[in-house]
């Protein structure tokens, strides 16, 4: 909401400066947005005259002047047709930034002759739009007074507007506001009632009077359209980015923003028989102002003729039946449309307006005779004519809107003392009519206001204007001893991100929206979640998988030539479209290689098991049973088949991991291998929380381990995992650790099978092992071996 | 006795002569060993008197031990040459480079998280949590927000259909903001009630300030007893905690939020120049927060009765904390996983925020 300060002055007697002026509406909830204040630009700008005037020796259209300021005498070269000598206007001397250009002024040298300062226009000012010439000052005007104080300047000020403050969307809210916040004084509005000197030949019905309880019309005859806008009105509604189009729109247009009051105009001689006020048949089409068509359905309230639907009502006005320059007859409506069926018919057809915006909100429901008469009496002034009777269909709504509050409970809910007496000053201020009731202020609202609705909005209408900074602000008072702030499930997913940075991974956040074409092969067989109204075509699904946004920050950051990428994320996955249907999910992705090369050669491409451990240190991270996972081979089709795994606890998921497929890769455009891990926080069982926090005794035994190195011929298909988890039961007493540490296939070896050498240790608890203790359990061992995995000792 | 005396002298001079290990040994294999020189006198001893060989005896056993001294000091120097020169050969070059090690980085909006939890925490907060996608009861109704409401219009809103219904007002949305953790705790938590609730949240908004998935976190306090002068002093308190400053200007406006009332948006003091914002000095504002005592409406909606409890809520920016805090400019660079931008303005493993340990850079410096 924009308006300017001599706007604002017409309803409010105030000598308050700008600034002071912007400063209340920001205390007291109409927050300024910006001022616009043109004379704050015209320091050093002065008054002067053009003593002499000739033409300048090399130019027909350029004079030469000699330009009195007061101080001194300067030499200007000035291209203004309308300059003459004796003209007196403002002058920019050297140095000075003309608001229009932004631009420093500089000693010019134009044709030769050189110029000391320059002759302003009022668009060079920024004080006006007439730049067909210079500024003229009355004859009279003293040289070398400031431009600001003889310049007609007229700040404007944007401040905005909260939805439950819908009479502020008028200039008069606003003063009226700042009256009450002690700014001045509310003046009387001057509208005066125009007798009607005929009967109106048309008619108005309305047929649903949920949606139009009333509707006042009037019939106008012999208007001339094309009278000129007088000037302070255009100067108002250009301040304000309104522009100015034939006096009829401009004047429903000024009353729009002077008073919150929304008006049509249609041309009477268009109309074909009375106006009926109904619901659109459904289909019914209609063509806006703005010449787009629409199938109204049975929700939508017509303004209609006998041709049909003529305006959407309180939203917009239509094609055929609207005002032109050579309209002479018209008919005035200024009727109340309830907010509920204007907010429903303008978000069904997404048409926006200033009047559906005043409408969505409150219209004073007692302000359709007042707009009625104030849009006669001005149309009467500008454009002439004689006006009818007002015809009235339905009636201006008698409910009182009344709300209690208990002087006490400003302390209360606020902290701050404030007496009875003040709280009825500031309400009566405000326009609220105020008694006492059993201890109690009843204040019945002003019709202005539909926001009030009980004691909680007095109580913010009292403190509003006392100002939010006189509440001495006071600690939360301590609680009990702080518990622990986090969940469990929320601190492990702290762990989980800080242990994955050490690990060397960069932590990211991408969007929860994904393309779908991309998601597509993520799904895991589930329906695909998508938004009704994307922000684009490529985030068009609630990502089913964290990773192919991952793999979209893989393919941007080799692009940019950082092909070596370790990224994670921990967020929403969504398997469903309903509240909860989601997982929260650790998932990351490795690229290119550990390093760039270097003199060690320590650098090597990543590989399956660089983002298995980083799987199950995610999982160790969040107290999972990573030491008891299984693992499976089948992990989802996005994988590599031959390359990937599941890990898990019984039917759970608790993560997958694995080489990415490349014909997946191929669809986001990337040609390298790419690991990646997803770790599913929420099938991760919680620790149970016991209140004994000792750990268990540490047993330390006092006889030296001993190792033993074995290695077993294989059928190639044998998992290793097979191989260690029967050499670790062997003997579950004495076989402590099972480690692998060579893997071979190749020559020397039968068709079809591998070598897998083993590494043991043996834990000796009570003795020494002697030499045959060792050999029975290697022994052991080696049977075990045998008999689950079909493997024999390698000799 | 003189002889003793010159075989000393002698002995002596050969130990000294030796010229490496070798010939050290030889020279002690012929004073010391079998047929050695000093051997040789011992085994001479036996035709003596007992006095001479008393006296004798002595006197070789003196030199003999002094032999073996100067037998091993001269071992010692030797072995020490040894030791240096086999150093000599080992050097290496110790300004090459260490074996490239990999650290990584905490996202800026994980570790504005951490502070705000570290810091509400110690003011008796818990951590409360809501899905992603809502129902419109939640993220709307709830929160005084009824069909037509026109701040429905001014969220631009993400919808989700029904699959059980064809009603647009049964359709899901992804949360507009953190607000309907609010009803799910009032919903589900005992009173009283103090949480904060940080999380994703979405508008369907692209430009330099917003980006259509964003973070807020949102706050709320419901007793019998917190005033807007509490809500003002937390946040008083929060802000300059957040800030890690002693004082810090602060101004609170009207404002209006359907689900607060009295609703406020509080402002921090700063200096804006060209190239620089400077958080708490200056003569400009900033606003950071909305806020306001929980709306009568919002309290029955949760199944909490206005009349007995009150309170207060909050809800601000994650993001824009992190910007504002560590001078990140734009919006949309969080969410574009840039690993220059990821390194440079994101934070070490260890670098963890406590109020006791401090907010911020206390984790060493990044390498």
């Amino acid at each position: 909401m924009k308006f300017s300060i001599s706007w604002l002055k017409e309803h409010l007697d105030t000598t308050a400066s700008v600034d002071e002026i912007a400063e209340t509406l920001t205390k007291i909830g109409l927050e300024v947005e910006e001022i616009f204040n043109p004379a704050s630009k015209l320091d050093g700008f002065v008054t002067a005259e053009v003593e002499t005037y000739e033409r300048h020796p090399d130019s027909d259209h350029l004079g030469l002047l000699t330009v009195n300021t007061g101080k001194e005498k300067l030499q200007v070269v000035c291209g203004a047709p309308n300059c003459k000598q004796g003209l007196k206007g403002i002058f920019a001397p050297v140095g000075v930034v003309i608001p229009c250009y932004g631009e420093e002024l500089k000693v010019g040298k134009i044709r030769g002759v050189e110029s000391f300062g320059m002759m302003c226009s009022e668009k060079e000012l920024g004080v006006g739009e007439d730049h067909s010439g210079i500024i003229e000052l009355p004859a009279d005007t003293k040289i070398g007074l400031p431009a600001a104080e003889v310049l007609n300047i007229d700040p404007v000020i944007e401040i905005n507007i909260t939805p439950n403050r819908a009479e502020c969307l008028g200039v008069r809210g606003v003063a009226r506001d700042l009256a009450a916040a002690g700014l001045g004084t509310l003046k009387p509005l001057k509208i005066s009632k125009t007798d009607g000197k005929f009967k109106s030949p048309v008619n108005v019905k309305i047929k649903d009077f949920d949606a139009c309880p009333v509707y006042v019309g009037r019939y106008i005859k012999n208007v001339n359209n094309k009278a000129e806008t007088p000037k302070w009105m255009k100067d108002r509604l250009t301040a304000i980015g309104l522009r100015s189009i034939s006096p009829l729109v401009d004047i429903t247009n000024y009353i729009n923003y002077d008073m919150a009051r929304p008006l049509h105009v249609f041309d009477a001689d268009k109309l074909k028989g009375d106006i009926v006020v109904r619901m659109a048949k459904e289909g019914e089409k209609f063509v806006s102002l703005e010449e787009k068509e629409y199938a109204l359905d049975n929700k939508s309230l017509g303004i209609c003729d006998d041709e049909g639907v003529q305006c959407l009502g309180g939203i917009m006005g239509g094609a055929e039946k609207g005002c032109s320059d050579d309209t002479t007859n018209v008919f005035l409506e200024c009727a109340l449309f309830t907010p509920e069926c204007i907010a429903r018919t303008g978000r069904k057809f997404a048409i926006d307006s200033d009047s559906r915006y005043r409408y969505e909100r409150w219209v004073d429901p007692k302000s359709n005779i007042l707009g009625s008469d104030y849009a006669t009496q001005m149309i009467l002034e500008i454009c002439g004519g004689e006006a009818s009777e007002v015809v009235v269909a339905g009636s201006e709504p008698d409910e009182q809107r009344v709300a209690y509050i208990r002087p006490s409970r400003i302390k209360d809910l606020i902290g701050m003392e404030v007496s009875k007496e003040k709280i009825v000053e500031i309400l009566n201020h405000l326009g609220f009519v105020t008694s006492e009731e059993n201890g109690k202020i009843k204040a019945i609202s002003p019709t202005w206001r539909g926001d009030i609705e009980g004691e909680h909005d007095l109580v913010e209408e009292v403190v509003r204007m006392i100002g939010l900074d006189a509440i001495e602000p006071e600690s939360l008072p301590h609680g009990k001893f702080p518990k622990q702030v986090l969940s469990p499930a929320q601190r492990r997913a702290v762990t989980l991100k800080h242990e994955l940075a050490s690990r060397g991974m960069y932590e990211t956040v991408t969007w929860s929206f994904t393309d779908s074409n991309l998601a597509k092969d993520f799904r895991k067989g589930k329906e695909p979640v998508l938004l009704f109204n994307p922000i684009a075509a490529d985030l068009d699904e609630m990502r089913p998988s964290v990773l192919p946004n991952l793999l979209l920050a893989v393919k941007n950051n080799v692009a940019r030539g950082y092909g070596n990428v370790a990224l994670f994320e921990v967020g929403p996955e969504f398997f469903g479209r309903k509240p909860g249907e989601q997982n929260q999910v650790a998932a990351g992705v490795r690229c290119g290689m550990t390093s760039k090369k270097d003199w060690n050669g320590s650098a090597r491409a990543y590989d399956v098991f660089d983002v298995k451990a980083d799987a199950l240190a995610a999982i160790a991270a969040a107290n999972g049973p990573f030491e008891n996972a299984q693992i499976t081979l089948d992990a989802p089709a996005y994988y590599h088949p031959g390359r990937s795994g599941a890990l898990r606890l019984g039917k759970n998921v608790l993560a997958y991991f694995g080489e990415l497929h490349p014909a997946v890769l191929k669809k986001f455009g990337i040609k390298q291998r790419v690991m990646a891990f997803e770790v599913v926080l929420s099938n991760i069982p919680l620790p149970r929380i016991s209140n004994d926090k000792a750990k268990k005794k540490l047993e330390l035994s006092l006889f030296q381990p001993v190792d033993k190195d074995l290695a077993f011929v294989v059928d190639k298909s044998v998992p290793a995992i097979n191989l260690m988890t029967a050499a670790k039961t062997a003997d579950r007493e004495f076989i402590a650790d099972v480690r692998v540490f060579d893997v071979y296939e190749g020559e020397n070896l039968p068709e079809g099978k591998k070598s897998i050498a083993l590494a043991l240790t043996f834990q000796p608890k009570e003795k020494t092992f002697t030499d045959q203790d060792i050999e029975n359990l290697m022994n052991k061992v080696i049977q075990e071996m045998k008999k689950k995995c079909n493997a024999e000792l390698r000799q | 006795m003189e002889n003793m005396d010159d075989l000393k002298k002698e002995l002596l001079a050969e130990v000294e002569k030796a010229s490496d290990m070798k010939s050290l040994e030889e020279v002690r294999v012929a004073v010391l060993g079998k047929k050695g020189k000093i051997t040789e006198l011992m085994k001479n001893l036996s035709g003596l008197s007992v006095e001479e060989k008393k006296e004798m005896g002595k006197s070789l056993n003196i030199l003999k031990s002094e032999v073996e001294k100067a037998l091993d000091a001269k071992k010692d120097e030797f072995a020490a040459k040894e030791l240096e020169a086999k150093l000599a050969a080992e050097r290496i070059d110790v300004t090459l480079p260490i074996r490239p090690e990999q650290q990584g980085r905490i996202h800026p909006v994980s570790k504005i998280y951490e502070e705000v939890v570290a810091i509400f925490g110690e003011m008796g907060f818990e951590v409360a949590e809501g899905p992603d996608i809502e129902d419109q009861f939640h993220n709307f109704n709830a929160l005084n927000m009824p069909a037509n409401h026109p701040a429905r219009q001014m969220q631009d809103t993400f919808y989700i259909p029904n699959p059980d219904s064809d009603d647009k007002d049964d359709s899901f949305v992804v949360r507009t903001h953190t607000s309907p953790v609010q009803i799910r705790t009032m919903e589900n938590h005992p009173l009283p009630i103090r949480i904060i609730a940080p999380g994703r949240t979405y508008r369907s908004d692209y430009d330099a300030t917003h980006t259509p998935m964003f973070h807020q976190v949102e706050g709320l306090v419901i007793d019998k007893t917190t005033t807007m002068a509490h809500l003002k002093g937390c946040l008083y308190d929060f802000v300059k905690a957040f800030f890690e400053l002693d004082e810090i200007p602060v101004r609170y406006r009207p404002s209006y939020f359907p689900f607060t009332e009295p609703s406020a948006e509080m402002d921090i003091g700063c200096l804006k120049t060209k190239n620089e914002l400077k958080i708490g000095a200056g003569t400009d504002w900033l606003e950071i927060l909305g806020c306001g005592m929980v709306h009568p409406n919002v309290l029955r909606a949760g199944g909490i009765d206005p009349d007995e409890y009150q309170g207060f809520a909050f809800g601000m920016g994650l993001d824009r904390l992190a910007m504002l805090k560590y001078g990140i400019p734009d919006l949309r660079t969080f969410f574009e996983s840039d690993v220059r931008w990821l390194k440079h303005y994101g934070f070490l493993p260890l670098d963890e925020s406590s109020m006791t340990g401090g907010l911020s850079n206390n984790g060493g410096l990044a390498r």
